[in-house]
């Protein structure tokens, strides 16, 4: 896979309105490839909710979510052709490493196919060293290489990131921006990607959109957030972040 | 009507079982001549009686007896199955008289130099008994050779088993069981809930089922005889005590109350 | 596996220690009087009496038919069970009460349960009967329900508590990369939760193997249909106490055998 390929890679259309703990939770935004959108908001806001409605994972109650000119909102999730790094990671404890990464590819081909097609990426993640451990064995930041690669293992269209961050510790959190933001360069493909921190947001893109209470209070560039909060929250966000 | 009929037996099953599970049961724990020993009070002496089960009942009514003629005394009546309290007792379970529902029992504690006389105090012979109603007609032991009856009868291993085993030789009767029990109760439970059509149990046992069970009366029964004796052990913590009760189980006041619950005189 | 790194080894306080050590005792020290007065020199004479070779065999037979059924219908139970979690609070608990009960329930009176059910005045039994001439106790049969009734909890417990360990946003991530349903099941819960019903099964099975209550009490005791080795070794202590050691030293080496060869592969635990 190379840079070349974004250009033929899909967009992301969504307008999702899904319920969670009684509350609505609506959002509508585009995503093109090659130019990923940072969705931002405090805890509890949705965010979340909103990736697991991309992903099929929960169900809409009104909207549409498109990849191309392709409609998935009545698809299973196994159908959609989106990948999602959950925020604990979640790989398959009793899987290998090389297990692991091969598991989207094992589900339509033979074992020896799926080794054989995971092994560039072992070798593109610096996880070759890794290849017969299992999760449990692993650090924080091997793990989120590993559930990268297996996400994008799968050629999935969109990539859908859940706070990758949050689990690593504050030492390995820049080198691991600057490597999160390489392999996602890389695929080159629609992402969205979930954060409370705009350093993380700003490391992979400079598009945002904040997410309140289940409601979008604003959208843009990072720097013209910065310049014009439109809600306290965003004001004291990237006053506390700024350099 | 039917499910009527089959609670009720559900009752008497469950009675039945209650009985068995009964002991260990304490006495009354009221001297009834609470004046006679004021300062000792009730916490002297305890008397340990391993009594066969189909003894658990009148055993229990001797120990309150006993307890009213000692103030002081508190008799303990362990029950279960004869050869299982032998086999305590021989394992050092701390017993100051034993009776048992057969000589083989006794023989086994004395061989172990744990009894020196034993005498035998009551008698008991086997009945055959079917549930309420007789559905499948029986009339006599021969009965119990068609094959398409349920059968109960007791293990050889056990006392009323092996007597079940002469009275059958003695009738020249070969019966077809469907289940070998582990003691008399588990007889009488089955015959009471109508899984079985007919049993072989001891005649003291019937009374406890009520009217869930009926016997038929066979003659050949009269003649096999099981003998229950008992003996103070010869350890055992008040020697006096353990004499005196099995006097009184031995003596008119036991004669009275085990003739009353259908054992026989030795 | 050796290639974990060493953890430092917890140690463990003084009074934890103590105190398990005595629970490991109690354990285990009624098992040394049993083998210290085990008859050994009569022993192989004793174990091939033609009644002990006749109980081996047909209690191996309905542990072995009662491990699968309770298989079979144990492991949906469990998944029931496991996701009764977001049910109201009655509903949840009364599922739970009722998976509980056998284990509760003496097994004399569970024995007497199942004869007012399936016996022959019993509200099942007696239009079984009726309709097709069959009548269920005192038969083997009857002893595999017996050992049902009493050893299914023990597997669906270990079921359930595997499938929790499972957790659900494991076949969720399994999802997103194109497994379907099936293959979710197949290549994710069924790997993750296999352990736990391999526990689950031993469990079952010796808790089958040992069942004496519910047996006697619903099954009755005949050799060669019905009487298993718990009955005839309890029988045996009415007359032969060496016969019914040797019969218990059986049933223990069985258990152990079973136990020690499934140890490493399928207990969970063991596997990092």
């Amino acid at each position: 896979m190379t840079a070349g390929d974004a250009a033929r890679r899909p967009a992301l259309h969504a307008d999702v309105r899904v319920v969670r703990g009684g509350s609505p939770i609506t959002a509508a935004f585009d995503v093109a490839p090659g130019r990923p959108l940072a969705i931002i908001g405090p805890n509890g806001a949705g965010k979340s909710s909103v990736l697991a409605a991309l992903a099929g994972l929960l169900p809409l109650a009104a909207g549409t979510v498109r990849i191309g000119g392709r409609s998935v909102d009545g698809l299973p999730p196994e159908h959609r052709r989106i990948g999602l790094v959950f925020q604990d990671y979640v790989l398959f404890p009793h899987l290998t490493v090389l297990d692991n990464i091969a598991f989207a590819v094992r589900m339509r081909a033979s074992r020896t196919t799926a080794r054989t097609a995971a092994e560039p990426w072992l070798d593109r993640y610096g996880l070759t060293a890794l290849a017969h451990r299992r999760p449990g064995e692993l650090s924080g930041g091997q793990a989120q290489r590993v559930a990268l690669a297996r996400a994008l293992a799968a050629e999935p269209d969109v990539l859908l990131l859940d706070e990758p961050m949050s689990a690593l510790d504050v030492e390995v959190r820049a080198e691991m921006r600057a490597e999160l933001a390489s392999h996602v360069r890389e695929f080159g493909g629609a992402t969205v990607l979930v954060t409370h921190s705009p350093a993380d947001a700003a490391a992979l893109t400079d598009s945002a959109l904040v997410l309140e209470s289940g409601r979008v209070t604003q959208r843009g560039t990072l720097a013209e957030l910065r310049a014009n909060p439109a809600t306290p929250y965003v004001e004291r966000l990237l006053e506390a972040s700024s350099d | 009507m039917r499910r009527a009929g089959a609670s009720a037996a559900a009752m008497a099953a469950a009675s039945i079982l209650l009985a068995g599970c009964a002991a260990p049961s304490v006495g009354s724990p009221e001297p009834t001549t609470p004046t006679t020993t004021p300062a000792t009070g009730s916490a002297a002496t305890t008397l340990t009686v391993f009594a066969a089960a189909s003894l658990a009942t009148v055993f229990d009514e001797l120990a309150e007896r006993f307890e009213a003629e000692h103030p002081g005394v508190d008799v303990v009546v362990n029950s279960g199955g004869s050869g299982a309290l032998a086999e305590q007792i021989v394992q050092g379970a701390p017993a100051d008289v034993f009776a048992a529902a057969a000589e083989a029992p006794m023989q086994r504690v004395m061989e172990a130099g744990l009894v020196a006389a034993p005498v035998v105090f009551a008698t008991n012979s086997l009945e055959l008994v079917v549930p309420a109603g007789n559905p499948a007609g029986v009339t006599s032991l021969e009965d119990l050779e068609r094959e398409e009856l349920r059968i109960a009868l007791c293990d050889e291993s056990v006392p009323c088993g092996a007597a079940g085993v002469r009275l059958f030789a003695d009738a020249a009767v070969k019966p077809v069981p469907d289940t070998l029990e582990s003691d008399v109760t588990a007889v009488l439970t089955k015959v009471a809930l109508g899984e079985v059509d007919a049993g072989v149990v001891y005649r003291t046992d019937v009374r406890t089922a009520g009217d869930a069970v009926e016997r038929v009366v066979v003659p050949e029964a009269a003649s096999v005889v099981s003998r229950y004796p008992i003996a103070p052990m010869t350890d055992a913590a008040e020697p006096a005590i353990a004499a005196e009760f099995v006097q009184l189980v031995t003596g008119d006041a036991g004669r009275t109350v085990l003739e009353h619950a259908g054992f026989g005189a030795p | 596996m050796g290639r974990r790194t060493a953890e430092p080894a917890a140690r463990l306080s003084w009074p934890v220690a103590v105190l398990a050590v005595t629970a490991l005792a109690f354990l285990v020290l009624p098992i040394v009087g049993l083998i210290a007065r085990a008859p050994w020199g009569e022993l192989p004479e004793l174990l091939v009496r033609a009644p002990v070779l006749e109980a081996l065999v047909l209690s191996f037979g309905t542990a072995l038919g009662s491990t699968a059924i309770c298989l079979v219908f144990g492991v949906p139970l469990a998944t029931l069970l496991a996701r009764a979690g977001g049910w109201r609070a009655l509903p949840r608990r009364l599922l739970r009460a009722a998976v509980t009960v056998p284990l509760v329930l003496p097994p004399v009176v569970g024995g007497i349960a199942l004869l007012l059910l399936l016996g022959r005045r019993g509200l099942v039994g007696a239009p079984l009967e009726a309709a097709f001439g069959v009548t269920v106790p005192f038969t083997t049969g009857a002893v595999v329900i017996a050992q049902v009734f009493v050893a299914l909890p023990f597997l669906v417990f270990a079921v359930e508590g595997a499938l929790r360990s499972a957790n659900r946003r494991t076949e969720l991530a399994a999802a997103t990369l194109g497994a379907s349903r099936w293959q979710v099941f197949r290549f994710v819960t069924l790997p993750l939760v296999a352990p736990g019903v391999a526990a689950g099964a031993v469990l079952c099975f010796t808790r089958a193997l040992g069942e004496f209550g519910a047996t006697i009490t619903f099954a009755g005791s005949l050799p060669g249909v019905t009487r298993t080795l718990p009955i005839a070794s309890y029988l045996a202590m009415q007359s032969d106490p060496d016969e019914a050691v040797a019969l218990a030293l059986l049933l223990l080496a069985v258990s152990l055998v079973v136990l020690l060869s499934l140890r490493d592969r399928w207990v969970p635990g063991v596997r990092a």
